[in-house]
């Protein structure tokens, strides 16, 4: 048979593993009190006890040899959970610079998503808790070690960003800025994937929600208008959760990458990644918002947990800048830059 | 998850592609955009010439459901009339399930020699969603059947050679128990049909069934298991049989229209662009998705739903934004001097709305998700 959309077992074991994990170690009430910094240094380390610094890079480097469709998966958990660690950001800094201390987690890394202006970059995802920032400036890519400041501004999505420098500190050229691109699709495939599970895990809340509650004298989910609210979201879902793994697969070097919209064909790894990271950031905006909805004013009380995700699911994607230049940058690379 | 073609596959693609560059000509397309029959016996023809036809019958194991996908999935991309032979297909599917040995033989391979159409007689002038409450009758009369009734949207009528024809044969049971489907030559005396003409140029028909006789070799599955042949047949189209990427056409035009009147550059077009070549690549992984459940020996009737209902509004989504970009010139039609996307616009913006209403409505597909995949309490 042609391809095949299931896990490998291996697959099925990191996801039965790193969603027990964060059920027992990650529950609402972690994110919770990790709030506003959005860091719970515990969980960090117990994190770093299961392998995970290292997991997704290659064992040349000391890695763990995991693929990035295995870290799609992982990612899926972390967003499910809204695990206040940043794991995504570092299994990609550690991919793009697998020194050490990144390998083995004893620095914690991030990538800063633009370019360094003035020596700076802004909006850094766990940038007030990273060690070391991968990022551009000018036409090189760099990794900057300098002390992380530990404290973020008050955000929606309680995120643990800050801006930090990319002059002061310990300052390594790695790379040329023309390869941060595949950097970042990595980013955008793993925060794709992060957002799924934030999308899952509320509609999950949400049917959960409806089928307890009762007004008039029966479930307020035996409502249509409340059942066709949510029935739309399975597919959202379940169409982000196959781009983001289509782009892990599109990212190996043996898939041919083409562009062909008259076709509808597309395994270009920026593309897919982009794609992915698009209609996942809806999805999940889309879905937060429903869930959020039909839990009446309960939604809307600190008290219940689908307030937490229906501001990181806001938050977790405008980091990556406003979508609309996202979309102009898709649109150049399939129908052509005009 | 592995998206890779294997070679078969791609070859197989390649066939399909090389098949419709040579029968799905621009002047057939005109053709059936006069006449509103979405059926080229040309195509089907050629498809059944290279034996694509056999290998595409769901569930008869010549060929695989991933391949009913990419056969569709290409007929749909370029554009090309895929209706016919979609019916056509899927009750041959649903014969080789349910069907004799009888039925097997004769009906199967006037089918997948592309010689004979079928047309499906479910809906009716009182009842479409809730199709179970049909009320054409069938009776028994010795070794008779006497149909009398009216159907409505008998598309394909006028030119099909088979019709499948669900009635009611008790009306003392349950809706759902009491029905019973038949399948029968469209020449069959006590056949009345009229036309029925669309907004988007579709002809399809009102039929109506005069004392119409048939016997039990027109019985197709049980006696009053007419509602268990239905789900067969809907298991199969809601799977993978088109449907699901009918924007790629217009996407196409639309992006080479904006690229001629300079309308490209404009990074609001750039935007509407890109959201909706990534709903049609969306659309079309769901459907990728089902054919892929299908394949591994699963019914993805739910896979299906959810793909349909994302599939279809979503290309609804996008005719409407190119309407709204195209403005003036969007409202011309096929030839018209300066019409945008080749005229395209205006067509899919009088085709589109039909895709949330047949094959099950939009709310229709919620109901069945909201049931059966979250576990919501039943409605009705
Ligand atoms: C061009 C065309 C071709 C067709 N071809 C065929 C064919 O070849 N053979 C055939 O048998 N049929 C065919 N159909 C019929 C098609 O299957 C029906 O139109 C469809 O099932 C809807 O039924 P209806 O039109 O009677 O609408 P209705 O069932 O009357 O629905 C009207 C509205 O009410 C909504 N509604 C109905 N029930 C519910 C509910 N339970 N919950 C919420 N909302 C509900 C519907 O979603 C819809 O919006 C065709 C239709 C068209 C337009």
């Amino acid at each position: 048979m042609s391809f095949d959309l299931g896990f490998t077992t291996d697959q099925t074991t990191i996801t039965d593993l790193f969603n027990s994990f964060f059920s027992n170690e990650s529950r609402p009430e972690v994110a919770r009190a990790a709030e506003p910094l959005g860091f719970d240094a515990d969980l960090w380390q117990k994190t770093l006890a299961l392998g995970v610094a290292g997991m997704a890079v290659p064992e040349a480097n000391g890695g763990g040899g995991a693929s990035l469709s295995d870290a799609v998966i992982v990612a899926e958990a972390v967003g499910a959970a809204l695990a206040p660690v940043p794991i995504v950001e570092h299994m990609v800094a550690a991919r793009t610079h697998p020194i050490t201390d990144l390998v083995e987690g004893a620095a914690l890394g991030t990538i800063a998503l633009t370019p360094a202006a003035d020596g700076r970059w802004s909006f850094v995802p766990a940038g007030a808790v990273a060690d070391i920032v991968i990022g551009v400036d000018g036409g090189d890519i760099v990794a900057v070690r300098s002390t992380a400041p530990g404290v973020a501004p008050r955000n929606h999505a309680c995120q643990p960003l800050a801006h930090r420098s990319s002059r002061d500190g310990d300052r390594t050229v790695i790379g040329d800025a023309s390869s941060f691109e595949r950097v970042v699709a990595e980013w955008k495939t793993l925060t794709a994937s992060t957002l799924v599970g934030i999308a899952q895990r509320s509609l999950d809340m949400g049917v959960q929600y409806v089928k307890e509650r009762h007004q008039f004298g029966v479930p307020v989910g035996s409502f249509q208008a409340v059942q066709h609210g949510l029935a739309d979201i399975p597919g959202l879902i379940d169409g982000s959760r196959i781009l983001a793994h289509k782009a892990a697969w599109a990212s190996q070097p043996d898939v041919a990458q083409t562009i062909e919209p008259e076709f509808n064909e597309y395994t270009d790894f920026s593309v897919v990644a982009s794609m992915a990271f698009l209609f996942a950031g809806e999805a999940a905006v889309h879905a937060t918002d429903r869930s959020l909805h039909f839990h009446g004013g309960y939604g809307f009380s600190e008290e219940y947990d689908i307030q937490m995700y229906y501001r990181r699911a806001r938050g977790w994607r405008l980091i990556a800048g406003d979508p609309r230049n996202e979309y102009v940058a898709l649109a150049d690379k399939m129908f052509g830059d005009n | 998850m592995d998206f890779t073609l294997s070679p078969e596959a791609i070859a197989y693609r390649n066939l399909v592609r090389s098949i419709i560059a040579d029968t799905v000509t621009d002047e057939a397309i005109e053709d059936i955009h006069r006449t509103g029959t979405f059926d080229l016996p040309a195509l089907n023809f050629a498809l059944a010439k290279h034996g694509l036809l056999e290998r595409a019958v769901p569930g008869m194991g010549k060929g695989d459901p991933i391949e009913l996908w990419i056969l569709f999935n290409e007929l749909e991309k370029a554009g090309a009339p895929y209706d016919g032979i979609a019916v056509s297909l899927m009750i041959a599917g649903v014969i080789n399930a349910v069907g004799t040995d009888q039925q097997k033989h004769r009906i199967i391979p006037s089918i997948v020699s592309g010689e004979a159409g079928v047309c499906m007689g479910y809906s009716e002038p009182d009842y479409g969603s809730d199709v179970a409450s049909i009320v054409t009758r069938a009776v028994q009369d010795g070794d008779q059947w006497v149909i009398n009734g009216a159907k409505m949207w008998t598309t394909m009528a006028h030119v099909a050679k088979w019709l499948i024809l669900l009635t009611r044969t008790d009306t003392d049971l349950p809706k759902h128990r009491g029905l019973t489907m038949f399948i029968l030559p469209m020449d069959t005396p006590g056949i009345t049909v009229k036309p029925v003409h669309t907004m988007a140029s579709e002809h399809t028909n009102a039929t109506w069934y005069d004392d119409v006789c048939v016997g039990d070799e027109a019985v197709l599955g049980e006696v009053n298991g007419g509602w268990r042949t239905m789900t067969v047949a809907l298991a199969f189209e809601r799977g993978v049989m088109g449907g699901t990427n009918q924007g790629v056409p217009l996407l196409t035009h639309f992006a080479k229209w904006v690229k001629q009147v300079g309308l490209a550059s404009d990074p609001a077009v750039k935007v509407e662009l890109a959201k909706a070549a990534i709903d049609m690549h969306v659309s079309t992984l769901l459907t990728q998705r089902a054919a892929w459940i299908a394949a591994s020996g699963g019914l993805p009737g739910l896979e299906g739903s959810m793909a349909k209902l994302f599939a279809t509004e979503a290309y609804q989504r996008e005719v409407h934004s190119f309407q709204n970009v195209a403005a003036q010139p969007g409202l011309l039609g096929f030839h018209e001097d300066g019409a945008a996307a080749e005229g395209f616009i205006d067509y899919d913006a009088r085709h589109s709305p039909v895709t949330t209403i047949y094959g099950g409505t939009s709310e229709i597909q919620r109901n069945n998700i909201a049931e059966r995949h979250l576990g919501l309490p039943r409605n009705r």
